[in-house]
């Protein structure tokens, strides 16, 4: 099967590692990946600003860019919820978001539902506790919110549980927001800050090396606010743990 | 507008609560606490999912028939002798309320928690009348005696740590200096609570929930104050906003287990008084209360919001509440709920709010009635754009960063992102955003080749 590759802008300019670990996992999955270079933006940066309109276009490109895909996998939870949910709001009723909204898929939730991965022939052997993003957690169900009594399995905990050597840890609050939020990070600065540095006081009390999960964003965030304060906890995208690109 | 005038509000107001960072994290604790004791309280209840939704379909159900269910309801007050009043807004909900308690000839008001009555600021206005006014909630006494509004709709002074407390009960209670005891401040709250009970001339609560088949309201309270300020006064007002209503006795033994778990944990509230009618030689009355609720009513999008029962369980979830205190909202009703409903009042004065939130979805997910906050939140960021309520400067980087993203030649040539980008944004503005983002945060470092650029010599190689 041919995956079409959706990378999204910061990881592109900032995270190219990360995308390079999609591709690696992907492929030593057996997967044909394609990554189509007419690519942007989902227009989320947008849309959560209230410019629909301006979204729209940025959308409609998207879907051109992408509508031949039979599957499409993307290494973040937000971006992949922004097409999925939200384009709905800004394209809803576009023959090719209808038929792209249920072929999209994050990453790890490809891996799990898809993939049916249950292999991975990777080691690191860490203390790693998971950040919950809460578009994946809460719009893509990547995961059981903690404030529903449901039962859901943790698609990113099943995949490192497949990691030789790894030591899972979890926090108290299992998954506050960081704090990072796309514009709020700038818009209400402190507040944003405050929320990240609760959250790695969090973190930090599981004694973790590392802090994974599956959106960037999040984690450039709370990894912009350590390398600040010269914390030695490290994030790092789940992708570059299950493509054993880090030891 | 500027961009000054937009940065204003909240995001300051939030700012300066953090400044006392053991304080900020104090209040954190605090409200987390209370989201714990929910979860605890909700766990093991199979059908609390469902339990959720049942309650979400008739509140929709209600407010879908609300003209009907409010006829209903007043037709089967007055058969038990409760006199209905209706009020198109605050002014006239004060109006009549003072209008009653004159006829009576009251000087002395004992009122139970009742976040209506805050919202008309009916306290003032009968103050100002001669009367005398006292809140009986013990939270919502100690923010009256610190001539404060509530900063939470179930913990009004959760802003305050005991010291403070102590030493308000000192100053108007005259509790030793230094008593921090929390049971022995509330015992002083106490004894002077009933003194004002027995001297009450009158007594004004609120509604929980008004039944429309048996006419009929429910009051909840953990204090028996809403009993207590009832059952002397020969004159009970109850102040109940329009969409409070559930259609039967059935419906309510819903919301009675959603209520008290998602607000304390507590199985039920201490006190769920049901209120049928007034005792001989006295009288009750319900003064029912539009202010600007059926203006709300007409936005079908927004609509959902109406069902909320109070129990604010989306203001101890919020991570963005719980971190700048209700005050940092500037409407009575602060937190996910406040963001949602503000706007309705004035789209204009509360145009920080609905930036107010990292759009993390707690809300949602935490609320018993599953209104769809974060999403309505969403939707006011859009009413807001629309109405041209965003600084033009912002409007130009928006533009500019659609025209960038749609054709990929542009979002290339500019090498990276933030360069591309600012090419296209005000230098001013690119400041500021960097600028904010740099205060407490670095960027990770930018690599020599974009992913884009990496997958292109990979294919190649192959
Ligand atoms: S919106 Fe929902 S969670 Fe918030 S106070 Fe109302 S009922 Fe409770």
């Amino acid at each position: 099967m041919q995956i079409g590759l959706f990378i999204p802008c910061y990881i592109d300019q900032l995270y190219p590692h990360v995308g390079i670990a999609t591709v690696q996992i992907l492929e030593k999955h057996g997967y044909q990946v394609d990554y189509p270079q007419a690519q942007t933006c989902c227009g989320q940066p947008m849309f959560n600003s209230g410019a629909t309109k301006e979204c729209k276009s940025v959308a409609e490109h998207f879907l051109k860019t992408f509508r031949d895909y039979e599957t499409v996998v993307c290494p973040s939870g937000s971006c992949t919820s922004m097409v999925r949910n939200h384009y709905a709001h800004v394209v809803g009723g576009n023959n090719d978001y209808e038929t792209l909204k249920n072929r999209i898929f994050e990453l790890c939730e490809f891996l799990v539902d898809h993939a049916k991965v249950s292999q991975l022939d990777v080691s690191f052997p860490h203390r790693v506790v998971v950040h919950q993003s809460c578009h994946g957690l809460r719009e893509l169900e990547t995961g059981k919110p903690s404030e529903l009594m449901i039962e859901r399995e943790s698609k990113l905990h099943s995949l490192l549980a497949l990691v030789d050597g790894i030591e899972l840890v979890h926090p108290k609050r299992l998954d506050e927001c960081c704090g990072f939020g796309g514009t709020f990070s700038v818009l209400e600065e402190a507040l944003s800050c405050a929320m990240g540095n609760d959250r790695i006081i969090d973190y930090e009390e599981t004694g973790a090396e590392y802090i994974t999960g599956a959106d960037v964003s999040c984690l450039m965030h709370l990894g912009g606010l350590l390398s600040r304060q010269k914390k030695s906890i490290k994030t790092l995208h789940i992708a570059e743990i299950l493509a054993g690109t880090v030891q | 507008m500027t961009e000054a005038a937009i940065q204003s509000n909240h995001p300051q107001q939030a700012e300066a609560f953090l400044k006392d960072l053991k304080r900020a994290r104090w209040h954190d604790q605090a409200l987390w606490f209370m989201r714990e004791k929910r979860d605890k309280g909700v766990l093991g209840l199979k059908e609390w999912e469902a339990l959720r939704e049942h309650a979400s379909r008739i509140k929709m159900h209600t407010l879908s028939h609300l003209p009907k269910y409010l006829e209903q309801f007043e037709s089967e007050a007055s058969k038990r002798g409760i006199q209905v009043h209706w009020a198109k807004d605050g002014d006239e909900h004060n109006r009549i309320i003072h209008h009653i308690l004159s006829q009576h000839n009251v000087k002395r008001v004992v009122k139970s928690k009742s976040m209506l009555t805050e919202e008309c600021h009916l306290n003032d206005y009968l103050i100002e009348k001669g009367m005398e006014v006292v809140d009986t909630d013990l939270g919502e006494r100690i923010v009256q005696l610190a001539n404060e509004p509530p900063s939470h709709i179930v913990i009004p002074a959760i802003h305050k740590n005991r010291q403070e407390i102590g030493e308000l009960f000192h100053q108007k209670l005259n509790t030793p200096k230094g008593e921090t005891d929390p049971t022995r401040l509330t015992g002083a709250a106490r004894m002077h609570l009933r003194e004002k009970f027995v001297q009450a001339d009158a007594g004004i609560t609120g509604v929980n929930f008004a039944i429309a088949s048996t006419g009929g309201f429910v009051v909840c309270t953990n204090e028996g104050n809403a009993d207590l300020g009832t059952s002397l006064p020969p004159l009970h007002i109850a102040a109940m906003g329009l969409e409070k209503l559930v259609p039967t006795p059935e419906d309510l033994s819903v919301f009675l287990r959603l209520l008290a778990r998602s607000a304390t944990g507590q199985p039920v509230t201490s006190y769920s008084s049901h209120f049928l009618g007034p005792r001989p030689d006295t009288e009750m009355h319900v003064v029912i209360v539009d202010n600007g609720r059926t203006g709300h009513y007409a936005q079908a999008e927004f609509r959902r919001s109406l069902s909320c029962i109070r129990c604010g369980a989306c203001l101890n979830t919020c991570p963005v509440y719980r971190r700048s205190g209700g005050y940092s909202y500037g409407y009575t009703i602060p937190g996910p709920i406040g963001t949602t409903l503000a706007p309705h009042r004035s789209l204009e004065k509360f145009h920080t709010l609905p930036f107010a939130s990292s759009l993390c979805g707690s809300c949602s997910n935490v609320c018993p009635v599953k209104i769809n906050l974060h999403e309505q939140i969403l939707l006011w960021r859009q009413k807001l754009y629309n109405a041209g309520i965003v600084s033009p400067a912002k409007r130009l980087a928006l533009g500019g960063m659609s025209k960038m993203f749609t054709f990929p030649g542009v979002y290339t040539l500019g090498g990276n992102v933030f360069r591309g980008v600012m090419s296209l944004i005000p230098g001013n503005v690119i400041a500021k955003i960097t600028g904010a983002w740099g205060k407490q945060r670095d960027l990770p470092p930018i690599p020599k080749e974009s992913f884009r650029q990496q997958y292109k010599k990979m294919k190649g190689h192959e």
